[in-house]
């Protein structure tokens, strides 16, 4: 069982695809493959978490699709809200592909036997979620398709489930640390180089394509609804290897997280008909969002947040406010929020029955990430290069169809649609790849990395690091931003980058040795807080999740472009832009 | 508060037997113990070795036994269980390092139990399968396990047959035995009526008592047994 450390010659294994991630994307993704390239193929999971662990089991509210169950609805309607929601920055002909596959995903999700909750004719029953609408803004529609408040957790057992039953391949708790490009920087990627947490041995899975479904990172921040480990692992070894990271500024903060947890309570919350208060007790949501009022979108609600507490108006004038959901009664409390209703229990020891709930906005999605085309194909310079073999797909990749905001729901719908397309995409391009070869430089510099950091007994611990980045990037790269904050937070975070370069381990041994993946997740999260508080800096206007206090406006003029960040040859972050792709609706301002 | 934390050690590349280290910590009395487990973690001992994940008793990823109890240490808090918290591997599973355990066995006795829907048939109509509220309500209960161990961990059958199927595999059997849209029931239900299935069961209540879901996992197992006894009765 002891590990002979990474030095040592890595194991190697031959597949025919090799997916990253055991979340939503990556499961769906290892079905399709699975199917396309037939039973008996060699289709591999890689996770750092065992599969159920995955933060995709940590969604609460729905996934949406307009089924029309319970009242009219169109894909086409779905189509605007996406486009709006996202103040403009999506590229329609994407999320055009998503919310027409929509419905066909969902009913092949309840085939696989997803927990709907039901109507009473027994259809899959649908409830109302922020900034989802009939015709183009006239009021709210029921199109989130749940399973109680737990349909992400109903999603991640229905697919792993179907994959335990279709045999696909499984290395659990091995976490992949780079690619395998045997071809150079701008060549092709043909595998994964992997490190087995309960050995520190290196593993080399060889495949002809290679999927990073490897979930968001929330983790540069103080106060998020993220996992301890979401950290940003695939964006950043794809940042690393020179390729391109899309919209990098573009992070979604939650308005509803557990006062200083960070904890999400479900905006199913406000959608089953809870509403925010302030300090004074008034639904100050009615001001800033006058039709949608509480189910206004995201960016808009947080910022309403913020400017109430600024106002002095927060609660006992500090820095939260109340969600209301006392007037719900015990029956939608118990039956269609009964995980909330728990969390408010057992964490603040409050009955959402009797007593308001505080919070704050939290952390909680990255709409950027690694740029792909539609088929999940990755862009390596974030235009139309693509990398032969190399996919990503869910919170990791930016296709973009959620633009400068994403909408509640909208998050499962894109890892189940563009997962299932990239598993496609990938099982129709392996015949055509040439066979998969080894990168045995960058194997000698991952073993070279893993040895330095497993003797190191000098500098500071990595847990000291990576809280102070957590707290700068909240303070000066959250909710709201300036030029001045901006540049000082890209500064701090630099100066954290060589703090961290010697880094200070306890545990030198190689059996499950989480101090060693502390240190690594920490070098993760400074790339992708580099990235993005470079790319934030860089856009002189407000959109969506951006908010600048210096350029409170949005700019279609100059700014109806994604931001490409790429790390030079000089490790410079170097920033080029690409127009977003308008096919139907041409930006309005955006009201709710 | 001052807490005082007594976490049972084991490295096996280190030591030679398990042993009870202890740690001053200050919490506020509404940390978690997983918070307690991170400070010592981050800021006093970095070997220290355990796994979580989500932090908010979603994944599954955190039981230990906790002052003797099976919990997920990210849902109890500090003010609950203080001065003295002792915190232990989950028992009947071989420890890996500290906290961590062997979690292999398990999930072998989760796949074994079908944990899948088998219907290959679609509606001629291409829409979803139709399912009454009620009919999806018999199964509701147990499609919210997370697969943490506590309860068959807490079971002292499995304690003195490690070949017991064990609370968790039979949850999740239920959770497809009870879902009207499956065909593959009588499968299901013979691999429960094993000899080291449900028989064993000695409704001890433990899991039911370790269960952070609150899931009826005795009445899940008693349904499972009645369903095999009106099978054979047929
Ligand atoms: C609290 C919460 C509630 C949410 N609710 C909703 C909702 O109601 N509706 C909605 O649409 N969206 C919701 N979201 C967003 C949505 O859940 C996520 O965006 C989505 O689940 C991400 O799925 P994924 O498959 O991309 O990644 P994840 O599910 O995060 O999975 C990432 C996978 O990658 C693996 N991994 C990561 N790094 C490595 C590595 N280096 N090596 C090997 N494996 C690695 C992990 O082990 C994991 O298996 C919510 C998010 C949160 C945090
Ligand atoms: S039934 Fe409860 S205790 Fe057992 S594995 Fe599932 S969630 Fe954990
Ligand atoms: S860390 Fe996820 S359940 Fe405790």
């Amino acid at each position: 069982m002891v590990g002979r450390g990474p030095a040592a010659v890595p194991h190697i294994h031959q597949h025919d695809a090799v997916v990253v991630g055991a979340g939503g994307a990556g499961l769906y993704a290892a079905l399709e493959l699975k199917k396309d390239l037939g039973a008996e193929s060699r289709v591999a999971v890689i996770s750092k978490l065992y599969p159920t662990r995955s933060h995709t089991g940590a969604a609460q509210g729905g996934v949406c699709a307009a089924l029309g169950n319970t009242e009219e609805d169109h894909w086409q309607w779905h189509w605007f809200d996406t486009v709006k929601g996202g103040d403009y920055l999506v590229d329609q002909d994407a999320a055009e592909i998503m919310c027409r596959d929509a419905a066909p995903t969902i009913i092949d999700l309840e085939h696989l036997g997803m927990p709907f909750n039901r109507t009473p004719e027994g259809l899959i029953d649908q409830r109302r979620f922020g900034g989802h609408t009939r015709n183009q803004g006239e009021a709210p529609v029921r199109r989130a398709c749940y399973a109680a408040d737990r349909t992400g957790h109903a999603i991640l057992q229905t697919l792993y489930q179907q994959c335990i039953r279709r045999e696909v391949t499984f290395a659990d708790e091995f976490q992949v640390l780079d690619l395998v490009m045997p071809d150079g920087a701008d060549g092709r990627v043909s595998g994964v180089i992997a490190l087995e947490l309960a050995t520190s041995e290196l593993h080399v899975f060889l495949a002809p394509v290679v999927l990073f479904a490897t979930g968001g990172f929330g983790k540069i921040f103080q106060v998020t609804s993220n996992a301890h480990t979401l950290t940003g692992d695939g964006v950043a070894i794809a940042f690393r290897r020179g390729l391109a990271l899309e919209d990098m500024e573009m992070f979604q903060f939650h308005p509803t997280g557990m006062y200083k947890l960070g904890f999400l309570l479900s905006e199913a919350m406000r959608g089953e008909g809870g509403f925010l208060v302030n300090g004074q007790g008034e639904r100050f949501m009615e001001r800033y969002a006058p039709t949608m009022k509480d189910l206004a979108s995201r960016d808009v609600v947080s910022r309403s947040i913020y400017q109430e507490i600024a106002a002095g108006r927060g609660i006992g004038g500090g820095d939260f406010v109340h969600l209301d959901v006392r007037h719900l009664g015990a029956d939608v409390l118990e039956r269609k929020l009964p995980d909330m209703t728990g969390f408010i229990r057992t964490y603040f020891g409050l009955d959402p029955l009797h007593d308001l709930v505080p919070i704050q906005p939290t952390a909680h999605y990255a709409m950027g990430g690694i740029p792909t085309d539609v088929d999940a194909r990755v862009l390596g310079d974030g235009i139309a290069r693509r990398v032969p073999g190399f996919y990503a797909a869910g919170e990791c990749a930016c296709v973009s169809v959620h633009g400068a905001n994403r909408l509640g729901t909208n998050s499962l719908l894109d890892i189940l649609v563009f997962g299932r397309r990239a598993g496609k995409a990938m099982a129709g391009d392996a015949a055509d790849l040439p066979a998969p070869a080894r990168d045995l430089e960058a194997e000698a510099r991952i073993a070279g990395t893993l040895a330095d950091l497993l003797t190191s007994d000098r500098g500071e611990r990595a847990a000291v690091v990576r809280d102070e980045l957590q707290v700068e990037m909240f303070r000066r790269c959250g909710v709201y931003r300036t030029g001045p904050d901006l540049a000082a937070c890209r500064s701090e975070v630099a100066g954290l980058r060589e703090r961290a370069r010697t880094v200070r381990l306890d545990d030198h041994g190689s059996r499950y040795n989480t101090d060693l993946a502390d240190a690594i997740e920490l070098g993760f999260l400074l790339d992708c807080a580099e990235a993005a508080v470079t790319s934030a800096e860089a856009r002189t206007e407000s959109r969506g999740a951006h908010a600048r206090q210096d350029f409170p406006d949005r700019d279609d003029v100059n700014w109806m472009r994604h931001s490409l960040a790429r790390r030079s040859a000089s490790g410079k972050v170097d920033l080029t832009y690409k127009p977003v792709v308008v096919t139907e609706f041409q930006p309005k301002p955006r009201v709710y | 508060m001052d807490i005082e934390l007594r976490i049972r050690r084991y490295n096996p590349e280190a030591d030679q037997a398990p042993h009870w280290e202890t740690y001053a910590v200050t919490a506020d009395a509404t940390d978690r113990v997983l918070d307690l487990l991170h400070q010592v973690k981050w800021h006093t001992d970095g070997t220290l070795t355990f796994r979580r994940s989500c932090a908010h008793g979603v994944c599954g990823s955190d039981a230990v036994l906790i002052n003797g109890q099976n919990r997920l240490a990210c849902q109890v808090l500090v003010r609950d269980v203080a001065p003295t918290v002792s915190v232990e591997p989950v028992a009947g599973l071989p420890v890996i390092k500290d906290l961590l355990v062997d979690m292999e066995g398990f999930w072998a006795k989760y796949r074994a139990a079908m944990p899948y829907l088998v219907n290959d048939d679609v509606p001629a109509d291409g829409l979803e399968r139709r399912q009454s509220a009620a009919d999806r309500d018999l199964y509701e209960d147990t499609s919210r396990c997370i697969l943490c161990a506590a309860c068959t961990t807490a079971c002292p059958v499995f304690w003195t047959n490690p070949d017991y199927v064990g609370p968790a595999a039979i949850v999740n059997a239920h959770r497809f035995i009870f879902d009207s849209r499956d065909t593959a029931h009588e499968e299901r239900l013979e691999l429960m009526a094993d000899a080291d299935g449900v028989w064993r069961c000695r409704t001890v209540f433990n899991c039911v008592e370790a269960c952070p879901r609150g899931i009826n996992i005795t009445r899940a197992i008693l349904e499972v047994t009645r369903q095999i006894t009106n099978v054979e009765a047929t």
